[in-house]
């Protein structure tokens, strides 16, 4: 990977009219009916979830919202959810499991809010119960990152069987603002912070984390959306009956296999 | 006696002089480190040997100061019986990040631990059980690749030992330095928990200072049984992050073990003093094996 590419791929998914979760849905998907609230506490629009069919097949679809004007980006609080906007994912998990309607997680987001009342309902908690409630769903999950993925607030969704990036997107442990902000005490070297952090689908193939790569249109998913989501729906209907023809236990060992693999040590006294 | 403050004195002044030759005016009074502890909450200032006897406690509003991994078995684990598993794990530099095998290397030496964690399992009071420690000396107890595989393969001993897990988290949060792969390690060891969780077996997760971040969205948060020792910080988002967010000041009571106890996330606060006897006793609760009363409580 050069420098100049993954700077550039930030800016196209930073596109005012990268198209977001709510272009895709009905391009991708028929009949799709939104679900609302926790059951707890309350609703939260940075995540939307609920039912829908994929060429006729029912599934369950969970994503992070984001808004393309002050006015959405308001309502859907640009993306970073709260506790509830977890708990709700959750709750929408488990009937799909109940069902037997495989999980689609639609990543986009900075991150998990970070403000006080996050913090009093528990943010950490609601983190930490996603990822560990999704490696025990008895149904196929696929993540899907659609622009950014942040931090724990994407890893929420993001304990899957497989995990697809498109072609321009980027996920990583913190933004690269806040990675150079860390580093240099200089948010404004954030496209240097960005080349040092390996955060591009490539890398993340690189690293076994991520499965595969989905082709958007050419120049960015903005240019063309409709093909983009044509590429997305492409891949979701070949990935899921590969993951339906595996029995249930065979999937569950695979998911925490994926997962438990990832890392990179020296295991020996010499190594010292 | 008078020999003794005058030479407290001679270090105040000399920290004095030596932090305004850097030119930064300092009119706070500097601490010399090894005669005094500088409460972080209260800003109290005791005798470090007082201190010390109160086993790292301040004496003056009870927060409970950093312990490292080998002071915390030293007060836990009956002496003899800890036997560590992993001790040679250490990281790599997956993303070749600029300075983090300087830093690695430096952390060792501060420390004298291999990286954030140790694991292995000991007896309380004579109960086996799997030890977690996490070593906040070593870069804020930051969890990257060792941290994440030392603490996944201590729950998969105990599953196959079928041994409760006592954990004390103490962490600022993911190894920034390890980018996406530390993130990762949030899943592995959750996981891994889930898999311990599913085996019918007991984890008790001790929150000490500090639990943060990525720590508190993973295995911290999923014990059966959560304790917390006074006062010290639990959350998810950093201070100040938040106060950046919201353009105020965040009480002071924020964020701590007591906000969390308050707002559910926390069973209990638990006092240093009586951390061992508490933990004695909440695996004596689960223990079965000698029939439903085969135990005694610990009442020492």
């Amino acid at each position: 990977m050069n420098d100049v590419s993954s700077w550039s791929k930030i800016n196209i998914i930073r596109e005012k009219d990268r198209p977001t979760i709510k272009d895709y849905i009905h391009l991708i998907f028929d009949m799709y009916y939104e679900f609302h609230g926790d059951r707890y506490f309350g609703d939260d629009l940075a995540i939307t979830g609920g039912i829908a069919k994929l060429d006729g097949m029912p599934v369950t679809i969970i994503s992070n919202v984001k808004g393309k004007n002050i006015e959405e980006n308001k309502q859907s609080n640009f993306g970073m959810a709260h506790p509830e906007g977890y708990r709700k994912a959750l709750r929408l998990a488990k009937q799909a499991e109940k069902f037997k309607r495989p999980i689609i997680c639609f990543i986009d987001t900075p991150g998990a809010f970070c403000g006080v009342e996050a913090e009093q309902r528990g943010q950490g908690e609601a983190i930490a119960r996603n990822i560990m409630s999704f490696f025990n769903l008895k149904t196929p999950i696929i993540s899907v990152v659609l622009g950014e993925g942040g931090s724990g607030g994407a890893l929420a969704l993001g304990v899957c069987d497989r995990l697809a990036m498109l072609e321009n997107t980027v996920y990583s442990v913190i933004s690269p603002r806040g990675c150079a902000t860390i580093l240099w005490k200089d948010s404004s070297k954030e496209k240097k912070a960005a080349d040092i952090m390996k955060i591009t689908a490539e890398d993340l193939i690189s690293f076994k984390i991520a499965d595969d790569i989905i082709k958007e249109s050419s120049g960015g998913a903005h240019k063309d959306p409709e093909e983009t989501a044509y590429n997305l729906k492409e891949y979701l209907n070949k990935t899921i009956s590969e993951l339906l023809e595996k029995d249930i236990e065979t999937l569950l060992i695979n998911r925490y296999n994926k997962f438990r693999k990832i890392g990179e040590f020296f295991e020996d006294k010499s190594s010292l | 006696m008078d020999d003794f403050f005058n030479s407290i004195k001679l270090r105040i002044d000399y920290d004095n002089k030596s932090k305004s030759s850097k030119g930064k005016k300092n009119r706070k009074m500097a601490i010399p480190r090894d005669l005094l502890f500088k409460c972080p909450r209260c800003q109290q200032l005791t005798f470090m040997d007082e201190f010390e006897k109160n086993q790292k406690v301040c004496l003056e509003c009870n927060y409970h100061s950093r312990l490292s991994s080998k002071e915390r078995i030293n007060m836990i684990i009956d002496e003899g019986t800890f036997i560590e598993y992993d001790e040679y794990l250490s990281s790599k530099n997956p993303l070749n990040f600029p300075d983090y095998d300087k830093k690695i290397e430096q952390a060792k030496i501060v420390s004298g631990e291999n990286d954030a964690v140790k694991t292995g399992e000991g007896k309380i009071f004579s109960k086996l059980s799997v030890i977690i420690i996490m070593e906040s000396n070593f870069m804020m107890g930051s969890m990257g690749s060792v941290v994440g595989e030392k603490i996944s393969r201590a729950f998969e001993n105990a599953i196959e030992k079928k041994l409760s897990v006592v954990l004390f988290s103490a962490s600022g949060g993911a190894r920034m330095q390890e980018g996406i792969i530390s993130l990762m390690q949030m899943a592995k060891t959750s996981a891994a928990v889930s898999k311990h969780n599913d085996a019918g077996l007991l984890y008790i997760s001790v929150m000490t200072d500090p639990t943060t971040g990525g720590v508190t969205a993973s295995f911290a948060s999923l014990g059966d049984i959560i304790i917390a020792e006074p006062k010290i910080l639990i959350g998810f988002a950093g201070r100040r992050v938040i106060e950046g967010t919201i353009k105020q000041k965040l009480p002071d009571d924020f964020q701590t073990a007591e906000f969390m106890l308050e707002h559910g996330f926390v069973d209990m606060i638990v006092d240093r003093e009586n951390m061992k006897n508490t933990i004695y006793n909440i695996l004596d609760l689960h223990d079965f094996s000698n029939g439903r009363d085969g135990g005694k409580l610990n009442n020492e």
